[in-house]
């Protein structure tokens, strides 16, 4: 294994799932309709926070073509004083995001839904449902949120004994943080803050249902998991897992939001009280309005250094927006932001902050960018101060094997330094940059480093030989980015076959085992890790059947290039069987071939990313473009390269809207001014150069194929390496995101 | 569902009384990519659509000497980047029209439809009120002519009265040493709405400044004619202050909101930044023309 002469293993296969999407035959979750289906639609609060008093729904419910309404009373009661968790998801939360309970926590939050002959009538009857508002102040930003006297959004949450919009805190430490400080020659200290961003999937959340007279029930939706959906449907709904079928549809898109639900457990409710199937479709509204965007920040990171560039001290205050309900992802900078670091002494917090914004939800290393914008960009200017290279000043700094990890566990191998040298060595860093090209012109090149926990966990996979002596691999985790391409070519290369003669599909939850989430960086180290033990199994029962075949021991049996061939002493005694010899032979030989594999997977070591990026600033009109863009990462072993430079490359852009252009815009009332594509501006191709991937594959010790996580380290860099970027153009730091033009001219005109 | 009429008549007079009949029902159609996106949206219901795309003179470029032309209301970009001739008399014009959208929309959008829509940011229409294009006009009362800039009444609304259809737009002939440019300030580099759009059209004669038209847009209800910064220019060699007065003329027309496009102090900056930049294009074109 790890053997970099692989045949398929590390080779650009034909991805299986490209001919279905460039030809438009691929279902996505609006695709699909049943007979007799009808529409529902969601009536959303019109108020960014109000107290619901009543909701009546006689008119609506008289109109003709109605068939089914249903408010937060249909679904399960989760108590405010009992948590019940589905990973790291409290469905007291989950609930009362799916469907507003007590109050109305933002504008495009739903408070009933109706389900009707066709979206014309649902909406019609959304119009008629007459909801009692008591309409409350409301708080947005952080600043506000945190105010001594803010409008506090839940009476239940209390920070430091005082009714408080602070939901929660973490903190992490080692060593003495004053002690760090007083033995630093600098310290510098800055406040940071960054804006929600959304995760900008092209494919609309969506789904269609049927509960059926048996109460059995069939969903198709796209999802991260479908065992997510099965659960936290079967929470909402109280219908039991057994009797729900979640079926996977491509997905066109997630980023970490569609781990959660936001429909389907609406959809099963009005499709259990009309006993009609329904199909619910967001719009791209309702997606910018209610659905999770990463928190926006504000940020304090305070790091200390010896002359030399040695970090002594590192202290962050990490406030985060949770949205409506609470549950911002204090983990990512907490834990991430000094993680790569050796550093004595580090005190890091975060707060959990609730606000009248859709409710948060994970994106790409959830919370990692935000702290690594801070970390980094003070990171740089110390470098700058001590006349150090930042990126020799990140190899001094490097944490070492061994070292215990800032959130706990020791590290394994440590592999940041690799991905500075990838850098360091690269025609890009070296390359001479005229600063001053034009009249009104300005370039400048920045750098930073990121850092990612990575994840293992469940995975299932079944392998069939099929009676022909072909393949059908079966896993459990949806394809969002290539997961499908990059099993068939560990399948293809363990069982030492043509890699068209591999089939890999995703399974429904009625199918296969429980596996975890596509999140996390996960799917490919675990689905190949299970991969790799069910074809070790299925070899040893090809060779166990040929060898009862040639009536010699089953030791004696080698496999070679999908071949039985008698081995040792018996060499050359029989002809080689076939994978295809061995099929046809199955059923006298003990019946059908193939193997199950289940794990709870371990040993996702965490992923190092460092790079370098070159700006062009027009500095009348305030418009920051990106140049050149070189990206290093650390990534185990590319099962499919071309996935993996897709991954990073990626991460990179959405990173690049996330620093000079993504935000979202509120009126005075509460109510996103910009939920469109055309305001709510990611980049286009033409805004972003060819972002070019260094692939390092260092193989992960752990993993029998070298895997390392890849999909969440390459967005942790890029808003500080722009950032960066842009000071080393203009001679001025920028703490606040999105460097958008008018914020970037304003900031030319400050003094400083 | 309610249903929608749609009509598509092969001469002006049959969609007048067309338009005219259905007395606030019905909608024109050129390219539709203001008029579907904003059916879409529910914004617009029209009863009747009327379709102009079949009519001849709405879709014709008419070459009538000089740097003269006339150029249907329906004509789509891509048509019109297409025709060799009015490229090199108006490249303002043309850079402009061909700015909006994609390639995709391009195929479809037409310059009338940029100024009967009325945005104040629609791209076209700086550049053709720099032009001094005229438009003609056809209703029930018979036809008219009026000047680019006189169209617009505000967001979303037009001088045109019931039954009106933009038949034409006539570009002026200009003497040799004559050219346009536009440029618009927009975050992203494509697909994105002018947060300050300016089109200039210069006569030079001997690297002085013979005649000036600027027209700007996205800074105020309607795209503006700024007479005080072409008047900054005329007589002039394009000199720094020259360009910083007629800069400054722009900033003192603009009249803009703070909006999730742009707040008013950006704008009124670009603007003076755009004016100077596009002014240095049409003269470098007018130098070669
Ligand atoms: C993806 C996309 C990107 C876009 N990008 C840009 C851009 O960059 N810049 C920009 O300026 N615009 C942009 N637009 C808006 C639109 O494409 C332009 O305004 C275009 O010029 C409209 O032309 P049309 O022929 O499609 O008009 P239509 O949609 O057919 O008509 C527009 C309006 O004018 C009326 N109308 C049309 N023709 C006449 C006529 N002859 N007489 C009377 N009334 C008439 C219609 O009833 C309608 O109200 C974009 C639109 C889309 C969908």
């Amino acid at each position: 294994m790890n053997d970099m002469s692989n045949k398929w293993i590390g080779t650009r296969t034909i991805r299986p799932d490209g001919a279905d999407k460039v030809t438009g035959r691929a279902t996505y979750s609006a695709d699909n309709t049943m007979p007799g289906m009808i529409w529902g639609k969601i009536l959303r609060s019109p108020h960014a926070h109000a107290r619901i008093k009543s909701i009546d729904t006689s008119k609506a419910e008289a109109l003709p073509g109605v068939k089914a309404i249903v408010t937060a009373k249909d679904f399960v009661d989760f108590p405010l004083d009992k948590s019940v968790m589905l990973g790291i998801q409290d469905m007291r939360w989950m609930a009362r995001n799916v469907m507003a309970k007590e109050k109305a926590l933002f504008h495009g939050h739903p408070v009933a839904a109706v389900a009707a002959i066709n979206e014309q009538v649902a909406a019609e009857a959304c119009a008629l449902i007459a909801v009692d508002y008591e309409v409350l102040p409301h708080a947005i930003e952080i600043e506000d949120a945190i105010k001594p006297d803010a409008p506090i959004l839940h009476d239940w949450v209390q920070h430091e004994g005082k009714p408080s919009n602070i939901a929660g805190t973490m903190v992490l430490k080692t060593g003495d943080i004053e002690k760090g400080f007083a033995e630093a020659d600098i310290i510098v200290e800055r406040t940071f803050t960054t804006r929600p961003v959304h995760q900008g999937y092209i494919e609309p959340h969506a789904c269609t249902v049927s509960h059926a007279a048996d109460g059995r029930v069939t969903i198709w939706s796209s999802s991260q998991g479908q065992f997510m959906v099965r659960a936290m449907t079967a929470l909402l709904t109280g219908i039991p897992q057994s009797n729900i079928r979640a079926i996977p549809a491509e997905i066109g898109g997630g980023f970490g939001a569609k781990t959660i639900v936001y429909l389907e457990p609406v959809a099963v409710l009005l499709s259990k009280k009309s006993g009609r199937p329904v199909k619910i479709v967001m719009s791209r509204d309702d997606v910018q309005r209610a659905t999770g965007p990463a928190p926006g920040s504000l940020m304090t990171v305070k790091i200390g250094a010896k002359k030399d560039g040695t970090l002594v001290a590192a202290k962050g205050e990490f406030y985060l927006q949770a949205g409506g309900l609470p549950g911002s992802p204090l983990r990512g900078p907490v834990g991430c932001s000094f993680a790569a670091y050796a550093i004595p002494n580090i005190l890091s917090t975060g707060y959990d902050v609730v606000s009248n914004r859709s409710k948060v939800a994970a994106y790409r290393a959830p919370g990692a960018p935000h702290g690594a914008f801070a970390a980094e960009s003070v990171l740089d200017e110390i470098a700058e101060k001590l006349g150090i290279d930042p990126l020799d000043m990140r190899v001094r700094n490097s944490a070492k094997p061994g070292d215990k990890a800032i959130y706990g566990p020791n590290f394994g191998d440590v592999t940041f330094i690799e991905t500075v040298d990838a850098i360091r060595k690269h025609p890009h860093y070296k390359a001479p940059l005229d600063k001053n090209p034009r009249p009104g012109v300005k370039r400048g090149r920045g750098v930073a480093s990121g850092f990612w926990y990575n994840a293992g966990g469940e995975s299932s996979v079944q392998v069939n030989i099929t009676e022909d002596g072909n393949v059908v691999v079966t896993t459990g985790h949806p394809d969002v980015g290539g997961s499908r391409a990059s099993i068939a070519n560990v399948v293809a290369e363990l069982l030492g076959i043509e890699h068209g003669r591999v089939n890999v599909i995703i399974g429904d939850t009625q199918t296969i085992g429980f596996s975890n989430l596509t999140g996390g960086s996960r799917v490919t180290f675990a689905s190949a890790m299970v991969a790799t033990s069910a074809c070790e199994k299925v070899v040893a029962q090809l060779k166990d059947r040929a060898a009862k075949i040639w009536k010699i021991e089953a030791e004696a049996v080698k496999w070679e290039d999908g071949m039985a061939l008698p081995a040792g002493d018996n060499a050359g005694k029989f002809p080689p069987l076939s994978l295809k010899d061995l099929a046809a032979k199955a059923n006298e030989m003990g019946g059908p071939i193939g193997n199950q594999t289940q794990l709870n997977t371990t040993g996702a070591d965490p992923g190092f990313a460092t790079h370098c990026v070159d700006v062009e600033v027009d500095v009348d009109l305030g418009i920051v473009r990106v140049l050149r863009y070189t990206a290093a990462q650390d990534v185990g072993r590319a099962l499919h390269p071309g996935y993996v430079e897709g991954q990073i490359q990626g991460g990179v852009v959405q990173g690049i809207g996330w620093a000079l252009s993504e935000e979202y815009l509120y009126d005075k009332n509460g109510k996103v001014d910009n939920a469109t594509f055309l305001d709510y501006r990611m980049p286009v191709c033409s805004d972003v150069p060819m972002i070019e991937a260094l692939v390092i594959e260092i193989p992960n010790s752990k993993h029998p194929q070298g895997v390392r996580g890849v999909g969440e380290a390459p967005i942790v860099p890029p808003l500080a390496a722009i950032a960066n970027a842009v000071y080393d153009a203009l001679g001025k730091r920028f703490t606040a995101l999105p460097m958008s033009p008018p914020k970037v001219v304003e900031r030319l005109e400050q003094a400083d | 569902m309610t249903d929608i009429r749609y009509l598509a008549p092969t001469t002006v007079d049959e969609a007048v009384s067309a338009f005219a009949a259905a007395t606030g029902a019905a909608s024109i159609l050129a390219g539709g990519t203001d008029l579907l996106v904003q059916m879409r949206s529910g914004v617009r219901k029209p009863g009747t659509i009327i379709d102009i795309k079949k009519i001849p003179a709405l879709t014709a470029i008419e070459d009538l000497g000089g740097g003269a032309f006339r150029v249907g209301a329906a004509v789509s970009g891509a048509v019109l980047a297409e025709h060799k001739g009015f490229a090199k008399a108006w490249p303002g014009v043309l850079e402009a029209i061909n700015l909006i959208g994609s390639k995709q929309v391009q195929g479809r959008a037409s310059p009338g439809g940029n100024l009967c829509n009325s945005s104040p940011a629609g791209d076209s229409v700086p550049a053709m009120v720099a032009a001094g294009a005229l438009v003609t006009i056809q209703g029930p009362n018979g036809k008219r002519e009026i000047p680019v800039e006189a169209v617009p009444a505000g967001p979303g609304r037009t001088t045109l009265t019931p039954g009106e259809i933009v038949v034409s737009l006539t570009f002026p002939a200009r003497p040799a040493g004559s050219s346009d440019a536009y440029l618009r300030m927009i975050p992203r580099t494509e697909m994105d709405i002018a947060v300050v759009g300016i089109g200039v059209n210069l006569t030079m004669e001997g690297g002085v400044v013979k005649a000036a038209r600027v027209g700007l847009g996205a800074v105020a209800p309607t795209v503006l004619l700024v007479e005080a910064a072409a008047k900054a220019l005329i007589g002039t060699k394009l000199d720094d202050a020259a360009l910083e007065a007629a800069a400054a003329a722009c900033r003192a027309a603009c009249n803009p909101i703070n909006d999730k496009r742009g707040t008013i102090v950006y704008r009124t900056k670009v603007a003076g930044v755009l004016l100077k930049r596009t002014a240095a294009i049409a003269a470098a074109r007018a130098g070669g023309n």
